[in-house]
């Protein structure tokens, strides 16, 4: 009975308390002698503070203290930067914690006040008198780097924050010999994440034992342990983090924050419990952005429609200060996908890092590679309108060939297992391509706007072989590891170090050890997020939970299957080779009738009173899972829509997404992970921005200015799958938690362009907005 | 200067002073330790503090807890009588949540738009629900879920 769970779409285990009110996030935690902070942030984007006067607001009734930069200097190290990408020059600017001198963005920390509510340290912050020198200012990553241009860092001349290049064959002789070169300038806009829980931090100090327990809304707690280890000294050990029950991060909750570094310091100096609660307006300022990509890209091919070889120059802005995972983005994982799921031997980037007085920018679902995507599916469209070839055929035309395990790439990657024409196949039946083509142009002959995008792609994922990680700079391991704990009664905590939140692993790994051991998944408990308590592990991001998590959880699972052979083989006296395990029974070979429950090996384990000599006691395993690959999800999209020519009003009418993450464990969770990865793609391709003035104000500040997707804005997103298992990991799984962002911004862009082609607009910068669109058609190409 | 106020909120009747300003959202889940409204905004747009009150659907961010005096409230805590309510049943069915922060919002929202419409359609479903933002789902098993309590609860709210 239990297997048939097994790649099935059960409900959630985690939804229960999430469904009546009973979860647990941070900011609802309330601990006994609980204060509260809020934090002053600078209101100029860049300028010297000449003084602060913290004195009214630390004198006002309720307010337990105010802290400043004069007060953390010492006590606080700077926040580091944990991707050293090498071969890059990555200046590894100071960034204080509270700034003391120079104020670089609109977000920075100033001050922070520790008061009896929330409501009264909020009243204090407007009594702190700051005065400021306001300095001159840029927020362009392009004009950042241009003569005369502010400067944000000393020790970052022309505010180069690095140079990375990515290199493989020979572009130069590619782009000389070809018969046909296109070229763009694409723009990626700054994007907010908008977890719909803000960031909080709950810390309390126990001074007699040294003590420090953060709750925090992190993405990756033992990540966030080791760097405010290294923040503020304290040891390792000494320190705890716990990520409950976390609202959504999309990679806006990997970073780690100055902000959860002030709180620990306001509990350590204050000596009680300190609790803080970003408020959404503070969440766009003082929370990462993502994106923020100026690219000019070129792409050459033969007259046939033969790609040759890609170029790129990028622009990545990286915002005042270089983020935790920051420097990694826009190099390895966005410069080594340029050849996207083609045969193109020939590939060359210069990515430049650039530093502006913006929030600063890290990983955002999907996190480098739907800027690459974007650039490789948006220069194959222009290249297919030069050649006059429709856009799928010249896909069909370059697709990497099926491959089962390994595909040596010109970037130097080598993809793991792939049929990216099964899935377009699939694709292009579902949608009806060549029915659809005709109607789109029967009905342009009657005035209507009809517009197709169609993208084929492959992603990298499952981060990853810790040597690779080491390689490109990357500050900490990627492995991970899973206990797996038999209690004397039969019931399983599983134990990871993974820290899912809302990606449903409490399901797919009790579903994993359902499957691997015959319990069933009701009597399974996944544990994760108190590094107390969780195994070592890297966190949650990246595609990988399941692809690496998961692998350590199916490996641990069979570890016990083996103990439990022998168990059973000494029990049963048998030998082990003649034991036999069915969906949670061991048994003789030949006499199903002599046989164990996984209830009895677990409760003779547990008990100990009669197991092989030299057994250890105990039905309990612990597995590391380091991957030898990367995972390399593809796919196909399609996308179409209907535009006003009236209002430049654009209808995103219909979504086909077909996706391929291997093995698939709970189609329902995966399913759901592309829906809402296809609209967070959708929205910065149709309405969002990040948008600063002259003087590097934000102005999209809030949600009422940052235009999100909402119901009646999209479309029902259509699903389907091929399914390639992956060559490497232990049940064939790959990762599907960015594969919808990754592909739908350009199918959506794509879509729109194809829209727009009678009225001659090839060139128009995201979000396409109705103004944005009703300009390009009346007053031709716009950006 | 603090003022007092009576209200009703999941069958139980509370008596505080509270602050004027004190807001309504705050005053459930910091003084009656409701946490199950969320905040998920400043400007009223998310949608995730939503409560009834009286009967209707609000944004417990936009009202004032003086304002609420005399009134009967009922959270996402108070929804669950004998059993999921078939909202809460069909969320969990069709996968309608996965971080779960939007969620206690939506629920209340979807019983509002059941309330004024017991059968809507895919459209009227996703028009009614357009001032709760998930960030999550894609809103594509949401509409499914409310369709389903729809069903489920055949006209009755």
């Amino acid at each position: 009975m239990t297997t048939r769970i097994f790649s099935s779409g059960i409900r959630r285990r985690e939804d229960p308390r999430l469904i009546t009110g009973q979860a647990s996030y941070t900011a609802d935690i309330k601990l006994p002698g609980m204060t509260h902070a809020a934090i002053l942030r600078s209101p100029h984007a860049h300028a010297r503070i000449k003084s602060i006067d913290a004195s009214a607001a630390a004198g006002r009734d309720g307010v337990v203290a105010v802290f400043t930069g004069a007060d953390t200097e010492g006590a606080l190290n700077g926040i580091p930067c944990a991707w050293q990408v090498p071969n890059s020059d990555v200046k590894a600017v100071d960034h204080p914690p509270i700034a003391k001198d120079v104020v670089r963005y609109v977000g920075d920390a100033v001050a922070v006040v520790v008061a009896e509510s929330r409501y009264v340290a909020e009243d204090a912050l407007e009594h702190v008198d700051v005065e400021y020198e306001p300095l001159s200012s840029v927020t362009d990553p392009k004009k950042a780097t241009a003569d005369g241009a502010p400067q944000l860092h000393e020790d970052a001349p022309g505010n180069q924050a690095f140079h990375w290049t990515v290199s493989g064959g020979d572009a130069g002789a590619a782009f000389s010999e070809a018969d046909v070169v296109v070229k763009d300038r694409i723009v990626h806009q700054r994007l907010i994440p908008n977890a719909m829980e803000p960031r909080a931090a709950v810390a309390q100090w126990v001074g007699s034992t040294q003590d420090l327990t953060l709750w925090s809304t992190s993405q990756n707690p033992h990540i966030a342990r080791f760097l405010m280890s290294v923040v503020t000294d304290l040891p390792e050990h000494r320190i705890r983090v716990i990520a409950q029950e976390v609202g959504g991060g999309f990679g806006s909750k990997i970073p780690f924050y100055a902000d959860e570094a002030i709180i620990a310091f306001c509990a350590m100096r204050t000596g009680g419990p300190v609790k803080w609660v970003e408020t959404r307006s503070e969440n766009y300022q003082a929370t990462i952005h993502g994106r923020d990509h100026i690219e000019e890209v070129e792409l050459a091919a033969t007259r046939d429609g033969k790609i040759t070889g890609v170029r790129a120059a990028v622009w990545a802005g990286m915002g005042a200060y270089l983020s935790t995972a920051s420097t990694g983005i826009p190099t390895i994982l966005h410069g080594l996908m340029y050849a996207g799921p083609y045969d193109i031997p020939n590939v060359h980037g210069d990515v430049y890092g650039v530093f502006t007085n913006a929030t600063p920018v890290d990983a955002y679902r999907g996190a480098g590679r739907p800027e690459a995507t974007f650039l490789v599916e948006r220069m194959v469209n222009l290249l297919a309108d030069k050649l006059g070839m429709d856009p799928v055929e010249l896909r069909r035309k370059n697709l990497i060939p099926a491959f089962e395990n390994g595909h040596d790439v010109s970037t130097g990657l080598t993809y793991d297992s792939g049929d990216y024409e099964k899935a377009l196949d699939m694709l292009m039946d579902s949608i009806a391509y060549q029915d659809l083509r005709r109607d789109q142009a029967a009905a342009r002959s009657e005035g209507k706007h009809v517009g197709i995008g169609v993208t084929t792609y492959v992603e990298i994922c499952g981060l990853g072989p810790s040597q690779v990680a080491g390689a490109v700079g990357f500050g900490g391991g990627l492995w991970e590891s899973a206990i797996i704990r038999f209690h004397p009664t039969g019931k399983v905590n599983v134990m990871t170090g993974a820290s899912p939140h809302g990606q449903g692993e409490e399901t797919t790994f009790a579903q994993v050890v359902s499957h691997e051991l015959g319990v069933d998944v009701d009597d399974i408990e996944v544990l994760h997020g108190d590094t107390d308590t969780s195994p070592m592990g890297w966190g949650t991001y990246g595609s990988r939970t399941t692809a690496v998590a998961g692998a350590a959880v199916a490996l641990g699972a069979r570890k016990l299957k083996e103990k439990g052979k022998a168990i059973a083989a000494h029990l049963l006296e048998a030998a082990v080779e003649d034991i036999e395990y069915d969906d949670g029974n061991f048994f003789v070979k030949g006499s199903p009738d002599q046989s164990k429950t996984i209830d009895d090996i677990a409760l003779m384990a547990n008990v100990a009173w009669n197991l092989p000599e030299g057994m250890e006691p105990g039905f309990e395993s612990t597995t590391f899972y380091d991957p030898p690959n990367f995972a390399y999800p593809f796919g196909a999209h399609a996308a179409v829509v209907e535009l006003d020519p009236d209002t430049g009003q654009i209808s995103l009418t219909r979504y086909v997404a077909v996706d391929d993450c291997g093995t698939q464990i709970n189609p329902m969770i995966i399913e759901g992970q592309v829906h809402g990865g296809v609209v967070q793609g959708a929205g910065p391709a149709l309405w969002e921005g990040a948008v600063y003035d002259d003087g590097g104000q934000l102005i999209t500040g809030s949600m009422m200015d940052y235009a999100l997707p909402r119901a009646d804005m999209v479309p029902e997103i259509e699903t389907m799958s091929t399914d390639t298992p992956s060559p490497d990991h232990p049940l064939g799984v790959k990762g599907i938690g960015e594969t919808g962002t990754i592909a739908s911004t350009v199918t959506v862009y794509n879509a729109v362009m194809d829209a727009l082609k009678p009225f001659g607009v090839d060139k128009l910068d995201m979000p396409l907005t109705p103004e944005r669109v009703w300009r390009a058609i009346h007053h031709g190409n716009g950006s | 200067m603090k003022v007092p106020i009576e209200v009703t909120v999941n069958g139980r009747q509370y008596r505080h002073e509270v602050e004027p300003r004190l807001l309504l959202v705050d005053y459930l889940r910091d003084t009656l330790d409701l946490t199950g409204a969320k905040i998920g905004c400043d400007t009223s747009q998310c949608g995730s503090c939503t409560v009834e009150m009286n009967g209707t659907a609000m944004k417990s961010c936009t009202c004032l807890a003086v304002q609420a005096d005399g009134s009967t409230i009922t959270t996402i805590e108070g929804l669950a009588v004998d059993g999921l309510h078939p909202i809460q049943e069909a969320f969990w069915n069709k996968h309608g949540l996965q971080c779960g922060f939007c969620t206690p919002g939506m629920i209340m929202a979807a019983k509002e738009l059941l309330r004024n419409n017991p059968s809507p359609s895919p459209d009227e479903v996703r028009h009614g629900l357009e001032g709760n933002i998930c960030r999550c789902t894609g809103y594509t098993n949401i509409v499914k879920a409310v369709q389903e309590a729809a069903a489920v609860m055949g006209g009755a709210s």
